[in-house]
């Protein structure tokens, strides 16, 4: 039997969304208040989506722990309580949590093989989200 | 098509342990899961069937129907129970989230005849839930 299994971290950090091939004004145009250059922050909640059969002798689709430990080591340690802008990842392109979003996609890919990775769902507010699964459609 | 979704509440108590590992397999995969005493969660379900509206009635599906199939085939049976010990799903599966959302689905599917069931996704904590489609 094949299951999804999702869990949710929350991790704070702060950015400022500027794009060096723009104007100062069109800048401005483009990301209104965001823009701010002393930047700004949120608390992001990450939903992280794997799949996989469910394993007979456990019950589970991968151990949680494991999980836990390279959303962990690999997303928490890296972007919790930084300026995204200062990290080596966003050195050429814009902090947004569209760019966020597929960076930690990109990243949980490469370093958790326990599961299937289905998705990455990012809530920058309450009030708005963004879901990427590298590429493929997905169910919700 | 139309998704509709609806909600339910449980609370029950279970623990993890496969007769087969040795004690220390027990503690290394499930950790605080494994002790025997139990310890227990408060889960909710969330049931999505699909079909088309009545043309008549405008409903996917009389919610009153569904609300008596969940307390039936789910609240009833589970509710401030030990699933380890109550329900019979479990006598010989571990009750993960994984496992729970799979016996739920069969429970609901077979009593489900006025729409096709979608989803069960079933909440152990707001942090941590497993969706279950059907698949095999």
């Amino acid at each position: 039997m094949k299951a999804h299994l999702t869990r949710r971290y929350i991790f704070s950090a702060s950015h400022r969304l500027h794009c060096d091939a723009l104007s100062d004004r069109q800048n401005t145009e483009v990301y209104g208040r965001c823009n701010n250059p002393h930047g700004h922050g949120h608390n992001y909640a990450l939903a992280v989506t794997v799949s996989g059969q469910v394993e007979p002798a456990t019950g589970m689709v991968c151990n949680l722990a494991d999980l836990d430990e390279a959303v962990r080591r690999e997303i928490l340690h890296r972007f919790d309580h930084v300026n995204l802008n200062l990290r080596p990842e966003f050195s050429s392109s814009v902090p947004t949590t569209e760019n966020l979003s597929r960076l930690i996609y990109d990243i949980l890919k490469q370093n958790f093989k326990a599961a299937h990775l289905e998705k990455v769902r990012l809530e920058e507010t309450a009030m708005n989200s963004f879901e990427y699964a590298g590429g493929a459609g997905f169910r919700s | 098509m139309v998704y509709l979704t609806r909600k339910c509440e449980f609370s029950a108590s279970h623990y993890y342990y496969n007769p087969e590992f040795t004690e220390e397999e027990n503690q290394r995969v499930f950790g605080k899961c494994a002790n025997r005493n139990g310890h227990g969660h408060n889960y909710t379900l969330e049931v999505t069937v699909k079909g088309e509206p009545d043309p008549l009635t405008g409903f996917v599906l009389d919610l009153k129907q569904l609300k008596e199939i969940l307390n039936t085939e789910v609240v009833e049976p589970f509710d401030h129970r030990h699933l380890n010990r109550e329900v019979p799903e479990f006598a010989d599966q571990i009750p993960t989230t994984e496992n729970l959302a799979i016996a739920i689905w069969n429970r609901l599917h077979r009593k489900l005849t006025m729409a096709k069931l979608h989803r069960v996704r079933v909440y152990e904590l707001p942090d941590l839930f497993v969706d279950f489609y059907g698949e095999t």
